[in-house]
């Protein structure tokens, strides 16, 4: 007879009661919230104190406080009081900290102990900005090109071969020479030095002009594009870390192409500032006579230097004069020294900046060198009982490093406390500039009253479409129709479930839509299977084998059908962006909930209400 | 197909809506040829729009800037119009959204750097006239981008019907997978034929339900066809194209009423989903309507027409026959 085995049963409830608890903190609201982190990514013990006494002077009344082990969450009852904590917190506690705006899920604690959350809103939903950054590639090779320039002219003077001219050409840089030998011998200089990233071709012309032309190699382009793209990505974390963003996303699309995405920001005007900001990088001599806490003090720096501090708060004193500044920096990378086993920083420079250098250190061996890292940054400061945004010019030391020897192309910063600093010192280094310009191809804002709007007419559209078809079923397929709208509502909650568990998934209003589109679509397999027990009893079979036949014939065709709903959600997935890719997660998770909950779920309710009967009327 | 009230349920009391209390007589196939023109003649009209009126194509696809602000107070275009023209937006075309507080102003694709700053000055000059006014949103799209997405999304329908072709390939016969095809292309069609003829505008989201109609209009044909291979194993004295009829009748509550549940969701987004996904819900109202008679007349049709027979689709192995076996 229909009966599922009690293990089956249970296994079906189990599910479900699992979806549902996941799918519980959907139901809860979201307090208006501030985070702060600290800019050096530690945390200060009586930071919760600090902000505690300044809400508290202002009179302002925070819901909670919660610390976790790099930032400061402080809930509040409205947004109006967050927003004006945010100002005064912000502008109080100074530039060491980044203050966010955030939504901080108020999921009660005991799901979050199970690691329950809701599901994450995208940029449609919640408001914010959405940028694609075009990276101009041309330029980075160019960049590349014109490095080699250079350093094909070093590497030959260094080795006094004559050459009479280096130009660039639509294949790549060529050097000319007078006679055969000494191209010949650049040849093999050049290529000992370049042969992994340029492939060489030596070409004579009749008068007595020989040429050997050096091509970047399909590998050597594609690394120098790779990198360019890389260290962008870098720039554009720290300096989006600045906007003090609760949850930004950064991200490579494509070849050449960079997302940023920051919920919350309405501020569109400055995000572009900040991203297409300059930071910039100075090296300059340590004047170790002077005192620098004697000038700390006085506020006055001795002549011809100028007072800085280190990401410690420190004083240092720098010379006024400049070896070198962060654009001639081609590459810095965080390692280990092979002779002191410490960390280190690696940094290539280009031929221009290499000289430059060679000569400047050549004359300081032995002496303390300061790294000095300059960026314009918005502040907020209260000025007339009023807060407001103005840039300020950040000047910081983040290295001081005693030189060891005439330092050339490569060389490298050692004596650092930990490789998370030296990590985080090539980064900054890189972040100096960008390989290569950016623009802004695409953008998308959504205004905060834009996104409240759109959750609440998905939300009535779920609820309008859900009335409809559970109305629908019920008239015309009866207990059978309310049996498959209880699988309807499981289905929707496994798939509430499953969004929220996952953690890359997020809803969109085109993942809403996907959400009421699998509804009309779950109920099909339903109306499969009635119509198919429909059928059967109508030949004249006994009910239950109407019910055995009606599901397990129209099973082949569900799984087809399914399928390609399911291919066709699969292309938009591997070719949509943004919100059309959420339109496919929810249609694709939507789509394998319903193969369990109208096929498994009704059959377990319809079994547990027919199975054990021998006489029976059936209502379909 | 009028709605029957039953009254030949004597232990029952309660009243049950059935459409298709007894399976329907329809002679689909008789009409076949009539429809097969119908059909011709809508795709014809809609390739021919498609070249007349083209389409409205959304700044996702021509790359441009849109801005949806929102008034305090209902706001007069004129007075936007003005604003705009003020700091050199001519060609800027303003239009009220939904109500007469919310103005969508469309501003043509430029090239050169200042793009991505366009926004930025559009709304300095809208705030300067009424400091109330809120910014909704602001899509931006570079041309480059612009043309992406327009490659992409073709790409996008290419490769779907592709892989449906190797499925349904694989699943069935040819000329059934072929039948299915025609009609998936024919829904499309027809569809965007729509969207050309009442110039409503076509973006991301039409593209993504164009998409979806691609996997959904299937599914009617597949479930038509899996009856059809049913039929053509258990009816042995009828011909091809009376086994054809009868699986369509067959299976017409269940297309009729798969259908309807659909479009009444996709109705219900049509009327509460709000502006953004209206393009969205009626490209998904008009796909189904047509996919529904397509996969009832253009994919059988079709694949009567090629000549499909019997023996093309008895089983060569299991597929299921044990359950046929009658008790």
């Amino acid at each position: 007879m229909n009966h599922y085995p009690w293990w089956k049963n249970l296994l079906i409830l189990g599910i479900v009661l699992i979806a549902t608890v996941y799918a519980l903190p959907n139901l809860y609201p979201e307090d208006p919230a501030i985070q702060i982190s600290q800019t050096n990514g530690r945390m200060a013990k009586d930071l919760r104190q600090r902000v505690s006494d300044i809400l508290q002077k202002r009179g302002l009344t925070s819901k909670s406080f919660e610390r976790s082990s790099n930032q400061l969450l402080v809930r509040f009852n409205d947004a109006e009081t967050q927003l004006e904590a945010k100002d005064i917190v912000a502008s109080r506690l100074g530039n060491d900290f980044t203050v966010a705006l955030n939504l901080a899920p108020a999921t009660p604690g005991w799901l979050r102990a199970i690691n329950a959350s809701p599901m994450n809103l995208g940029l449609d939903l919640r408001g914010g900005v959405h940028f694609l950054l075009q990276v101009d590639m041309q330029a980075a090779v160019q960049k590349a090109r014109d490095r080699f320039e250079d350093d094909f002219g070093d590497l030959l003077r260094e080795q006094d071969i004559r050459y009479l001219g280096i130009s660039q050409g639509a294949d790549g840089v060529s050097v000319e020479f007078s006679d055969a030998q000494s191209r010949d011998r650049a040849l093999d200089v050049l290529s000992n030095e370049y042969g992994d990233r340029l492939t060489f071709q030596a070409s004579e012309s009749g008068d007595n002009r020989y040429e050997l032309t050096g091509t970047l190699s399909d590998a050597a382009v594609k690394e120098t594009r790779d990198f360019a793209l890389d260290q962008n990505i870098t720039t554009l974390r720290n300096r989006v870390n600045e906007l003090g963003v609760a949850e930004p996303v950064i991200q490579q699309q494509g070849g050449s192409r960079v997302v940023v995405e920051l919920p919350g920001v309405q501020d569109t005007a400055r995000a572009k500032e900040i991203l297409g900001a300059t930071a910039t990088l100075e090296f300059r001599m340590v004047d170790e006579q002077g005192n620098p806490f004697a000038a700390k003090q006085s506020g006055h720096a001795p002549l011809g230097d100028e007072l800085y501090s280190d990401r410690k708060g420190n004083p240092v004193l720098l010379k006024r004069r400049v070896m070198l500044t962060g654009d001639y920096i081609t590459d810095a990378s965080s390692g280990i020294d092979s002779q002191t086993n410490g960390p280190a920083v690696f940094i290539t420079l280009d031929g221009e900046g290499a000289r430059l250098f060679s000569q400047a250190t050549a004359e300081n061996v032995g002496k303390l060198m300061g790294v000095v890292f300059i960026e314009t940054k918005p502040q907020t400061v209260e000025r007339n009982g009023k807060t407001v945004q103005v840039p300020r010019t950040v000047e910081e030391v983040i290295n001081v490093a005693r030189i060891q020897e005439q330092l050339g192309r490569r060389f490298q910063i050692t004596g650092l406390d930990s490789t998370e600093e030296a990590r985080n010192l090539a980064l900054l280094l890189r972040a100096g500039a960008l390989a290569a310009p950016m623009t802004i191809v695409e953008e998308r804002t959504i205004g905060p009253s834009l996104g409240a709007q759109n959750i609440e007419q998905g939300y009535k559209s779920v609820v309008l479409g859900f009335i409809l078809v559970v109305t629908f079923m019920a008239v015309y397929y009866q207990l059978f129709g309310v049996i498959a709208d209880i699988a309807l509502l499981g289905n929707l909650v496994l798939l509430i479930g499953i969004m929220s568990v996952i953690p890359g998934l997020t809803l969109t209003l085109p993942g809403i839509a996907g959400i009421v589109l699998t509804m009309g679509m779950a109920v099909d397999a339903n109306v499969l299977i009635n119509e198919r027990v429909r059928e059967e009893i109508k030949n004249g079979n006994s009910p239950q084998a109407s019910i055995q036949a009606g599901y397990s014939r129209a099973f082949a065709t569900i799984v087809d059908t399914h399928v390609t709903t399911l291919i066709a959600a699969i292309v938009l997935f591997a070719f949509g962006t943004g919100p059309i890719k959420g339109f496919a997660v929810t249609l694709t998770v939507g789509l394998a909930c319903s193969m369990f909950t109208a096929i498994m779920g009704t059959r377990a309710l319809v079994n547990l209400i027919y199975g054990r009967r021998r006489k029976l009327q059936l209502s379909v | 197909m009028g709605a029957a009230v039953n009254s030949s349920s004597p232990s029952k009391a309660s009243i049950i809506v059935d459409f298709f209390k007894h399976t329907p007589h329809v002679d689909f196939m008789r009409w076949r040829w009539f429809f097969v023109w119908v059909s011709a003649a809508l795709v014809l009209i809609s390739l021919m729009l498609f070249v007349v009126r083209g389409f409205n194509f959304g700044i996702d696809f021509t790359g441009g800037t849109i801005i949806e602000v929102h008034y305090a107070r209902p706001v007069q275009l004129g007075e936007v119009r003005e604003a705009l023209r003020k700091v050199g937006f001519e060609r800027a075309v303003t239009q009220y959204f939904g109500t007469s507080r919310d103005v969508l102003i469309r501003i043509p694709p430029e090239n050169g750097h200042g793009a991505s700053k366009l926004s930025d000055r559009v709304f300095k000059a809208l705030q300067q006239k009424d400091d109330r006014v809120q910014l909704r949103r602001v899509e931006f799209v570079g041309p480059q981008v612009g043309e992406d997405l327009r490659e992409q999304g073709g790409l996008a329908v290419l490769y779907a019907l592709i892989m449906i072709l190797v499925y349904v390939a694989v699943r069935f016969e040819w000329r059934l997978s072929l039948g299915a095809i025609i009609a998936l292309v024919h829904d499309v069609i027809i569809t965007l034929g729509v969207f050309s003829l009442m110039q409503l505008e076509f973006n991301l989201n039409v593209l993504a339900a164009i998409l979806t109609i691609i996997g959904y209009s299937l599914n009617d044909s597949i479930v038509v066809f899996d009856r059809i291979r049913e039929n053509f194993r258990k009816i042995r004295r009828k011909s091809v194209e009376e086994t054809i009829n009868i699986s369509i009748n067959e299976t017409l509550s269940r297309t009729v009423n798969t259908s309807l549940a659909t479009l009444m969701v996709v109705i219900a987004l049509y009327l509460v989903g709000g502006s953004v996904l209206s393009g969205f819900s009626l490209a998904l109202i008009v796909g189904i309507i047509v996919g529904t008679y397509s996969s009832v007349y253009v994919a059988s049709s079709y694949a009567l027409m090629l000549g499909v027979s019997r023996a093309d689709l008895m089983p060569a192995k299991k597929e299921g026959e044990g359950l046929s076996t009658r008790p």
